[in-house]
């Protein structure tokens, strides 16, 4: 079973983790991620912008392609938009599978392919206005690990 | 007879706004020539893609849009 949302507004990990697992009783392990807003100093507040028509398909094709490469009984994907102050979450991705290996695997897998393979666009208010985000080289390095 | 585009990211700071109309038939070349100075030199860049009704061009440079159609220009994304 797979939950991919986007989401406006904040959610509690939690929650959402404990509502999934309860979802999967089957399952043998559930390896999860949570990302949150960086305590940066100097960082006031962290925009998520989406385009609609991408983002949430392929958030769906990305979630289908972790299914395929691993077995799992069901893949959470949460991913906030919009403005968020530091510490608050933005990400949740959980992945819940009989086996221990597949569930880490795939959570790995779909949190690098999130971060710089997915269609969002990030930038941080600082004193001196909005600066956009570039995703780092660390970030190709790891989603390079898939291929 | 126009075409919708789309600016998201550092684009829209470039462009000014997140969106605008665009006279139709729209190819690439008019496409940049339009949007002159920094934008439109941005637009070339290697790592900026370009989506036509929601589906990505595998080359932007194959560009044809017509009456109505949305193009979003997408520089490099960061999520997560």
């Amino acid at each position: 079973m797979l939950d991919i949302q986007l989401l406006e507004k904040g959610f509690s990990p939690g929650k959402a983790l404990g509502l999934f697992a309860k979802a999967h009783p089957e399952a043998g392990g559930i390896a999860s991620f949570v990302g949150k807003v960086r305590m940066d100093e100097g960082v006031k507040a962290l925009e998520l912008t989406h385009y609609e028509p991408l983002t949430l398909p392929g958030m769906h094709a990305l979630a289908e392609e972790a299914q395929a490469r691993w077995n799992l009984d069901g893949l959470l994907i949460w991913h906030r938009v919009g403005v968020m102050r530091p510490q608050a979450p933005i990400v949740l991705v959980s992945a819940a599978a009989r086996h221990r290996r597949d569930a880490f695997q795939a959570a790995d897998f779909t949190m690098d392919h999130l971060k710089s393979d997915a269609w969002f666009w990030k930038r941080e208010r600082r004193a001196d206005g909005w600066h956009w985000i570039e995703p780092r080289e660390q970030d190709h390095d790891d989603l390079a690990r898939w291929r | 007879m126009a075409v919708t585009l789309i600016f998201l990211g550092r684009l829209a700071d470039l462009a000014g706004m997140p969106e605008r109309e665009i006279d139709s038939p729209l190819d690439w070349g008019t496409l940049v020539e339009e949007l002159e100075g920094e934008l439109g030199e941005a637009l070339e860049g290697e790592k900026v893609k370009v989506a036509v009704n929601g589906k990505l061009l595998a080359d932007k440079r194959i560009l044809a849009a017509s009456d109505g159609d949305e193009v979003a220009l997408l520089p490099p994304v960061s999520g997560g």
